[in-house]
């Protein structure tokens, strides 16, 4: 091996490789970043309440409780199909009204429970937010999570 | 110590080591909260201590290999460091941008995607350290002699300062912006910071083992060839569910195997270097670290990644407690580990004395690990329970977590041990300016000179 792989050639075969595989991987995500937009998130569309839902949800780092499409801290539940789970994905005003009364009732205080804090969010943020996780929940994501428990 | 612009490398490490130190009591509290969830809640928040958790951590190793940097560039390239004032003002930029988002995390101020928190403001002054930062080690390393280990490191330090770019991208489109953030956190730990390990593992194993530099530098190049080849296209093993194409899951599956190869090169490299080695070195601490870097590196980055990486396995583990069980050894193998050996090697030198106190060094290394370890275990015994009660059965998230109260309360015993270790080392590093157990003639008579 020592003759046939010099330190040089090792060298080369590392600088082509690298860049062989930096240009597969762009075109790959070019690809990838058309599909997301065109088809996998195109059931619903993304309006400037749903933009603003999504400021909401990071202003307030709700990802370093809950997962989201299973990416996030897991101290809390996976939010990517709460609107399913609440039986809500097709009904705005059901969404918002279960997720206000929801974020109001916080913090629970149950002695032994874990606590999700209060939020100041106003209530045009509160449905903004609420369309947000419908539109996240729409996402084509291989029928992931496994099971409506997420 | 040869060059003595090099003794800025002293000043990042203390304050890597500072943060070392937030870093794992905020993972205590953490860990201290699934325990006994209504502590705190109201006044300090788990989204605002994980946050300090984890930040803590990405800043003090990039602190580290920022250090390392300064340090090993010197030797390498035979020359002074560009500019003492400038490697100054980065520190300065960086410590204030760590002050104030810690700051702003307390008061409630903060982004929301996960690791990349930091204010605007606070990003913006990352940039110009890492633009200040390359600068200066370009200069310098362009003025001397190059060698694969600075070329490496080279490479590595700008590609992860160019991914930070990524940062600053956040489109509104949910999964846009999921595969936009992995440019950053999956190219870094599994990419370019892999080029920074191998770097400084090889700049360490050349010092500590005195092998030939032709034959470590060729190790190097194959090392990194499979961690890129690997690598980039790995990323798909995060793209298999949140709204990437369907392909991602045999080209993520495939490729991310592979990423298991570097991993165990640079542990065979270790231990080969070490056998083949030529020169008894007195520092021990410091290759107990090296060696337990790769180690450690190679079952919590290639066993426990492998683990969860093949799409059929993902589909059910993924964002359970088997990812951080994977992601808390991968980080203190890999970077962690690998850090605290910089440290171990390069204090003594930086400080101009001999390597004091390796007993107290080294059994912070087992405390360590072992507290790691034992929290890797715990935790992915609560990850499998509950990838089968929630994933395949199909109980509520909340019910599941119930049953899992006495693994957590076994993490958090595991997290005292590793803040004991953490202070332990610390405390040898910095404190001790004695001997605190005296070596026998078999360690005393192998000191042929460290350089
Ligand atoms: C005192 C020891 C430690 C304790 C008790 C601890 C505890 C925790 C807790 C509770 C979380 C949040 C998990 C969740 O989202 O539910 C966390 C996250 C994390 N910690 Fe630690 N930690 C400790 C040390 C460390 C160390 C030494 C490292 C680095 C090697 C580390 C790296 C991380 C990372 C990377 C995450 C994010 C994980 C992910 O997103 O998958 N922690 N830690
Ligand atoms: C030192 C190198 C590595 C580090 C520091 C690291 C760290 C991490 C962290 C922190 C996460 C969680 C990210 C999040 O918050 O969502 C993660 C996820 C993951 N890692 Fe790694 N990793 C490393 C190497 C690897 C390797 C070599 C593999 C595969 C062989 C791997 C496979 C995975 C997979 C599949 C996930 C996604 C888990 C999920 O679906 O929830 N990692 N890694
Ligand atoms: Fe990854």
């Amino acid at each position: 091996m020592s003759e046939l792989l010099t330190k040089s050639r090792a060298r080369n075969v590392f600088y082509g490789g690298s860049i062989f595989f930096v240009v597969v991987f762009v075109a790959l995500t070019a690809q990838s970043h058309r599909h997301i937009v065109e088809q996998s998130t195109a059931g619903m569309p993304l309006t400037e309440e749903v933009a603003l839902g999504k400021h909401v949800w990071e202003r307030h780092s709700c990802i370093n409780c809950h997962t989201l499409h299973g990416e996030g801290a897991y101290f809390a539940p996976e939010l990517g199909n709460v609107m399913t789970r609440w039986g809500a994905q097709d009904d705005p005003e059901l969404a918002y009204e279960i997720l206000d009364g929801w974020m109001q009732a916080q913090p629970s205080g149950i002695e032994g429970r874990r606590q999700m804090p209060r939020f100041e969010i106003t209530e045009e943020e509160m449905r903004a937010l609420a369309e947000f996780l419908r539109w996240a929940d729409q996402t084509d994501t291989q029928n992931w999570p496994p099971n409506d428990a997420g | 110590m040869k060059y003595k612009t090099q003794k800025v490398a002293y000043a990042y490490f203390i304050v890597a080591m500072g943060l070392f130190a937030i870093q794992v009591l905020g993972g205590l509290l953490a860990g201290w909260i699934y325990v006994s969830p209504n502590t705190l809640s109201e006044l300090l928040p788990f989204n605002v201590i994980r946050m300090i958790h984890t930040n803590a951590l990405i800043v003090w190793l990039l602190l580290g290999f920022f250090g390392a940097a300064y340090y090993l560039v010197p030797e390498e390239s035979e020359r002074e460091i560009f500019s003492v004032k400038l490697a100054y003002i980065q520190l300065a930029i960086l410590v204030v941008g760590t002050l104030g988002a810690v700051g702003s995390y307390l008061v409630g101020i903060h982004g929301g995607r996960e690791f990349l928190e930091q204010p605007l403001w606070v990003k913006f002054g990352i940039l110009v350290a890492a633009v200040i930062f390359l600068v200066n080690v370009s200069l310098t390393f362009l003025a001397g002699r190059k060698t694969a280990i600075t070329n490496i490191l080279m490479m590595g330090l700008w590609l992860l300062c160019l991914l930070w770019v990524f940062a600053f991208i956040n489109p509104d489109n949910l999964s846009l912006d999921k595969m936009y953030w992995w440019f950053v956190v999956h190219l870094w730990v599994e990419a370019t910071w892999e080029l920074v390990m191998a770097a400084i593992l090889g700049f360490l194993m050349l010092k500590l083992t005195g092998v030939d530099r032709e034959v470590i530098e060729k190790w190097l190049y194959i090392i990194v060839a499979t961690a890129l080849f690997s690598g980039i296209l790995g990323t798909g093993h995060h793209f298999y569910w949140i709204g990437t194409p369907g392909y991602w899951q045999w080209v993520g599956s495939i490729f991310s195997t592979f990423e298991v190869v570097p991993f165990f090169a640079m542990m065979s490299f270790a231990f080969l270097m070490v056998w083949k080695g030529r020169k008894n070195h007195p520092n021990k601490a410091a290759l107990l670290w090296s060696l337990g870097s790769s180690t450690v590196a190679f079952f919590g980055a290639g066993v426990w990644g492998f683990l969860h990486t093949l799409h059929g396995v993902n589909y059910y583990t993924h964002g359970t407690q088997i990812t951080a069980a994977h992601g808390h050894l991968s980080f203190y193998g890999a970077y962690v580990a690998l850090n605290l050996a910089m440290f171990s090697y390069a204090m003594p030198l930086l400080r101009g004395r001999a390597p004091y106190n390796q007993v107290l060094n080294m059994a912070s290394f087992w405390l360590m690990t072992g507290g790691m370890a034992f929290m890797t275990f715990t935790l992915t015994f609560a990850g499998t329970i509950q990838t089968h009660m929630q994933r395949i059965v199909g109980d509520y998230y909340m019910d599941v977590q119930d049953q899992l109260g006495l693994f957590y309360l076994m993490r958090f015993g595991s997290g005292v041990a590793v803040v004991l270790g953490a202070i332990l080392f610390i405390y040898s590093m910095l404190v001790v300016r004695r001997e605190v157990v005296k070596p026998g003639p078999v360690v005393k008579d192998a000191t042929v000179p460290g350089e």
